[in-house]
């Protein structure tokens, strides 16, 4: 008898938890509501399956215990029932999985003004890219990297020339601007996770994958590396500051463009050479 | 793949009617003489043949068991080490290296060496020849090779823990490019071995599998059709095909590893810059290492969960005096879950960079594949409905199995739709519902089964008192266990995180939970010593068994001898008259009819027809 | 497959379907036990190959791709397979009449050829590694030594069991009844390999 008790414990405990536990999803801070409300719909519906069909356990085996006279029924099937309950599951599935696919269909179209920035992930630390005055990325390719090119960017590009090179494993982001994250990794499997943000893609050499947000709120955000890299997984932190205009525009003017980092880092290597050779 | 169809369409044109035209028996005892001859059997001659190197497929399916269990100890202690280190950081219990070493150790220890392992070379080698009513196995010798390779794989696996740089530590994806490049541990032997073992153990699965699908196909007694054989036949047969068609899949992914490891190909490497360092590597494609292990590794939860599935509807059956409601349709969400399972492999990969299309794909397949499962869910629960429970070890176990199931399951409704997979994905949401669904659910499975079949194996009873200790910290342990961790899932803590340090967006009180866990994760391992201790004295010291203890249908009770002896069934092979679920026939005098009783035996039990 | 489905749908708690059932024999195919197990061998093979063949059609559209050439030793070998196997249809009708004298010289000759092969694929190989053709040079050599590794893995197989037929052969007086069977089932996976080669050998040749 205990076990059906502690069966209904369970699935009350449950809810209980839920609703008296201090733990629920960090505050959003993007346009991703849409996550959330499918999350919440999702865990209503399977929430009630399992409440419902825990309570029908516990009622089977009280009910049901094992008596000497008692015979239990002999029936192999009831196909009415069956078919029922089949069609009751269809309908949960499918108005689970309707709403899911027309967000997924929001996430992987990226609205045509937003800006772009590239995300570069290494072992283990995080750097960007944003496109400059011209709006545009310059073409880059992993065997061009090298000291004086730590982006690894085509020096024929044109475009990559007023490209802003930002080496500090911060970024900042425009407040309520849609922003298209186009995802680098140059080592090995990586993952761009702001846990505010909702959003997630991995990042694999030799590919560019992307996502997109809207910042909905002001603030400083860790990026978290969500794909297992390597040993120092866990320490691969980085911070996103979400801004309005006026101080981004003051960030941005900071950063350095590839042209000016690529004169400086050869004139670097000049002066290191020179001195080899002294 | 044309070559494979042809065989294909040759097999099925061979089909031999199932059911030959009905003839008016007179007798309704008369069955046809047989017309094939009894197997021949191998006896072995000395104490080696007997008692090591077997051809018992009861024998081979005991060493698989025990090794498989053994090596999950091992699987058990590393995951009490890493909830250490996780819950107290401060301790500086083991290095990130290590951590991270013991997190894959962990997962392929579980998954592969220990579940799959255990259903399909332990239940599998014990439970098909007697329950499908045959002396052997089809390949005996085959049989006992399969059960060295595994061994052999397993030492292999566990070499790895002392060659230089230690074990792999890629996670048990064994995801490249990190799998061997500099930056994580054991990316020089560790990985090789890992993969090598693999490889073996592959190998050696094939031999085995082999033997279940011709024995199970090939080799029943008469009267024994496919739709009298019990679920848990089914259940382990499917899985057995499973196996057979997506550990290819890891073999080649896991060959084409090695060479990119040791001869530096570039079948999955891309050009990286790793450390600083440009490597010899180019435009090799990390996806299409994920497309081949998920292609392996989504049936391969299908692998554990089907037998689980099938066992557990068996045990439901007997304890609650009761045939399982919809035998049919349970026989067909096994075979339409095994169909589906290959095609919604790319779910562990919504997030990994494919092409965003598939993701509608693979969402709707996954969801599809909810249907089939939810069906079995409700089929037990209504085997329970009007049934005679009985509240013995085996029938806790399965309650325990339903529950478990049905929260790991419904999480599985979160991670298959793929817009909530984005925020779930690589947090301890998903370490939550894997746990879940295919680690305590059919662990409580197995247990549940050890205690149903110990008294065939040994001749005695398994400890009751000890036994019910064991459910209680089992069941309610692990939930505490698993259930708060989602949690940790919707505030988006990441998983594989060897120090989860503070952070801004986690709150402190995550880490009071992060204990809570871990203490839960102790007592409740704590109580697997309990049941091994259980398991060691009672096969000396346990109650001895009456035959048929659980006054079960099934073949595998009905043996001359109990424990039954080598060949099984003595001189005259068993006939067979009925399907394992005549539980409770109206009339009859009994509350069970075994498989093997003849109809002029309980001439007055009655089935009204449906 | 039909009658796959018509199986699925019997319910077996009927009388009247347990009159059927009764009358059952307990096996489901009309094959023997040993060329059942071949067959799911060979469909496990065919698997493993297939996935070979996604993965080479996968990494081939990479840019760096660069085909290998095909030494027309390949072709001799190929012509090998060709001729073992027609030597062991021969051999399985000449096993079929009982002509003893035909089967142990096909038996020998078959034997010599997958040697042969087997050999002269080594060659190639030790060809190719001198003009510089290394595995780690070009993912299509690295598909090239796979394949010919595989393959010939899989003959070094079908030579175990060729052998162990042939000397069951000798040992037991020519009693052909006791390896007719077997002589089908090896000629079966001969004529497998042929047709995993020309796939494999076609699918290079061709890309």
């Amino acid at each position: 008898m205990a076990v059906a008790i502690v069966i209904l414990l369970i699935a009350l405990g449950s809810i209980a938890f839920h609703f008296w536990s201090p733990w629920w999803w960090t505050p959003i801070a993007s346009n991703w509501q849409g996550m959330d409300d499918t999350i919440l719909l999702t865990f209503w519906i399977t929430g009630f399956v399992f409440v419902a069909i825990c309570a029908f356990v516990a009622y089977c085996v009280w009910k049901y215990r094992y008596q000497k006279n008692r015979i239990a029924e002999y029936k192999p099937e009831d196909k009415k029932l069956e078919t029922r309950l089949i069609l009751i599951t269809t309908l949960g599935v499918i108005a689970l999985l309707a709403p899911g696919l027309l967000v997924w269909n929001n996430y992987i179209s990226v609205p045509d003004n937003a800006y772009k920035v590239e995300v570069v992930a290494y072992q283990w630390g995080w750097k960007f890219r944003l496109p400059g005055k011209d709006g545009v990325l310059g073409k880059t390719d992993i065997k061009l990297i090298n000291d004086e090119n730590p982006f690894g960017l085509n020096l024929e590009d044109s475009y990559g020339k007023d490209d802003l090179l930002v080496d500090e494993g911060e970024l900042h982001l425009l407040l309520d601007r849609p922003v298209k994250f186009e995802l680098r990794a140059i080592d090995v499997l990586h993952n761009f996770y702001v846990p505010q943000f909702r959003g997630k893609m991995d990042m694999v050499p030799g590919m560019i994958t992307y996502y997109w947000i809207t910042p909905t709120r002001i603030g400083e955000f860790e990026i978290l590396c969500a794909e297992y890299c390597g040993t120092g997984h866990y320490a691969m932190r980085g911070l996103v500051i979400v801004d309005k205009e006026k101080e981004y525009n003051k960030w941005e003017a900071k950063q350095i463009t590839f042209d000016k980092m690529f004169a400086k880092n050869k004139n670097n290597k000049n002066l290191q050479l020179a001195k080899n050779t002294k | 793949m044309s070559d494979e169809y042809e065989h294909k369409l040759e097999a099925k044109s061979d089909y031999v009617s199932d059911a030959s035209s009905g003839t008016s028996a007179s007798d309704i005892d008369k069955l046809p003489p047989a017309e094939l001859p009894d197997q021949e059997l191998y006896h072995s001659h000395s104490w080696w043949t007997t008692y090591v190197f077997s051809q018992d497929a009861k024998y081979i399916g005991v060493q698989y068991a025990c090794t498989a269990i053994g090596t999950g100890i091992l699987g058990l202690v590393l995951s009490w080490l890493m909830r250490l280190q996780i819950a107290f950081p401060g301790l500086g219990l083991l290095e990130p290296s290590a951590y991270y070493q013991f997190v894959t150790m962990h997962g392929m220890i579980m998954v592969i060496y220990l579940l799959t392992a255990l259903f399909l070379g332990g239940f599998g080698n014990f439970l098909i020849p007697l329950m499908c009513g045959s002396r052997d196995m089809a390949f005996p010798y085959v049989n006992m090779v399969s059960y060295w390779m595994f061994l052999v794989a397993v030492l292999v696996l566990l070499s790895s823990f002392f060659v230089p740089g230690g074990p792999t530590g890629a996670g048990w994806t064994l995801y490249p490019p990190q799998a061997i490049t500099s930056g994580t541990p054991g990316h020089n032997m560790g990985i090789i071995l890992m993969l090598v073992s693999l490889v073996l153990f592959v190998a050696g699965f094939t031999m085995g599998g082999l033997n279940y699908i011709v024995t199970v196909l090939q080799l029943r007694t008469r009267g024994m059709t496919l739709m009298r054989l019990p679920l848990t036949v089914w259940g382990i047969f499917v899985a057995t095909i499973l196996a057979l068609l997506a550990f290819p899949a890891l073999l080649v992914g896991g060959l084409m590893m090695t060479l990119d490891g040791l001869l530096g190909t570039s079948f999955f490497m891309p050009a990286i810059v790793s450390m600083g360092e440009q490597l010899k590597y180019e435009g090799g494609s990390p996806i299409l290492f994920q497309h081949l292990f998920w292609f392996f590794g989504h049936p391969e939860v299908y692998i554990v969960a089907l037998p689980a599935f099938g066992i557990v509807s068996d045990l439901i059956s007997i304890h609650a005096r009761k045939n399982i409601f919809g035998y049919r349709m349970m026989v067909w969400a096994i075979v339409g879950i095994g169909a589906l399972s290959f095609f919604v492999w790319a779910h562990h990969m919504y997030v990994a960079g494919m092409n965003p299309w598939f993701g509608f794909f693979f969402a709707t397949t996954t969801l599809i594949i909810a249907v089939p499962t939810a069906i079995k869910v409700y089929n037990w629960i209504l085997t329970l409905w009007r049934g005679n429970i009985q509240l013995s070890l085996p029938m806790l176990f399965s309650l325990g199995f339903i529950v478990t199931f049905l929260n790991g399951g419904l999480t599985g409704l979160f991670l298959g739709n793929v817009t909530v997979d984005v925020p779930l994905s690589d947090t301890y949401f998903v370490v939550a519902h894997f746990h879940m669904v295919m680690g305590i659910a059919p662990v409580l499975v197995v247990f549940g089964a050890i205690y149903h079949w110990y008294p065939l194996i040994t001749g005695r009873m398994l400890n009751e008192t000890l036994g019910k200790i064991h459910f209680w910290i089992t069941f309610v342990g692990s939930y505490a266990i698993y259930f708060p961790m989602h949690y940790q899932g919707f505030i988006g803590v990441p998983r594989r995180y060897f120090e989860i340090y503070d952070s801004p967006y986690i709150e402190t009180s995550t880490m009071g939970l992060n204990v809570f866990i871990t203490v839960a994760a102790l007592i409740v391992g704590a109580a697997q010593l309990l049941f091994i201790y259980n398991l060691i004295s009672s096969a000396r010291l346990g109650k001895k068994a009456e035959k048929n203890p659980w006054k079960a249908n099934s073949l595998e009770w009905q043996t001359p001898e109990m424990p039954p002896a080598h060949g099984n069934w003595g001189k005259e092979m068993p006939k067979v008259y009925r399907w394992p679920y005549d539980y409770s026939v109206p009339g009859a005098k009994e509350d069970y009819i075994p498989q093997n009783v003849a109809p002029s035996a309980v001439t007055e039990a009655k089935v009204e027809k449906s | 497959m039909n009658k796959f489905f018509k199986t699925l749908a019997e319910k077996p708690w009927e009388e009247s379907q347990a009159k059927i059932d009764n009358e059952h024999q307990g096996k489901t195919l009309s094959l023997s036990k040993y060329k059942l197990g071949l067959r799911t061998i060979m469909v496990v093979s065919t698997i493993i190959f297939s996935f070979f063949i996604i993965a080479y059609a996968d990494r081939m559209l990479i840019h760096d791709w660069r085909s290998m050439p095909e030494p027309w030793l390949l072709w001799a070998n190929t012509g090998i397979l060709i001729l073992s196997s027609i030597m062991f249809h021969l051999t399985k009708i000449a096993s079929d009449r009982q002509h003893n004298d035909k089967i142990k010289k096909g038996l020998y000759f078959i034997g010599f050829l997958a040697y042969t092969f087997l050999f002269s694929q080594l060659l190639v190989w030790y060809q190719l590694l001198n003009s510089g053709y290394y595995a780690a040079t070009n993912p299509a050599n690295a598909f090239f030594y796979l394949f010919t590794a595989l393959h010939g893995l899989h003959l070094i197989g079908g030579l175990y069991f060729l052998g162990r037929t042939t000397s069951k052969f000798l040992r037991n007086n020519s009693k052909v009844q006791e390896i007719q069977h077997t002589i089908e089932l090896c000629a079966i996976y001969w004529h497998f390999l042929l047709a995993v080669w020309i796939v494999l050998f076609g699918l290079m040749l061709f890309t």
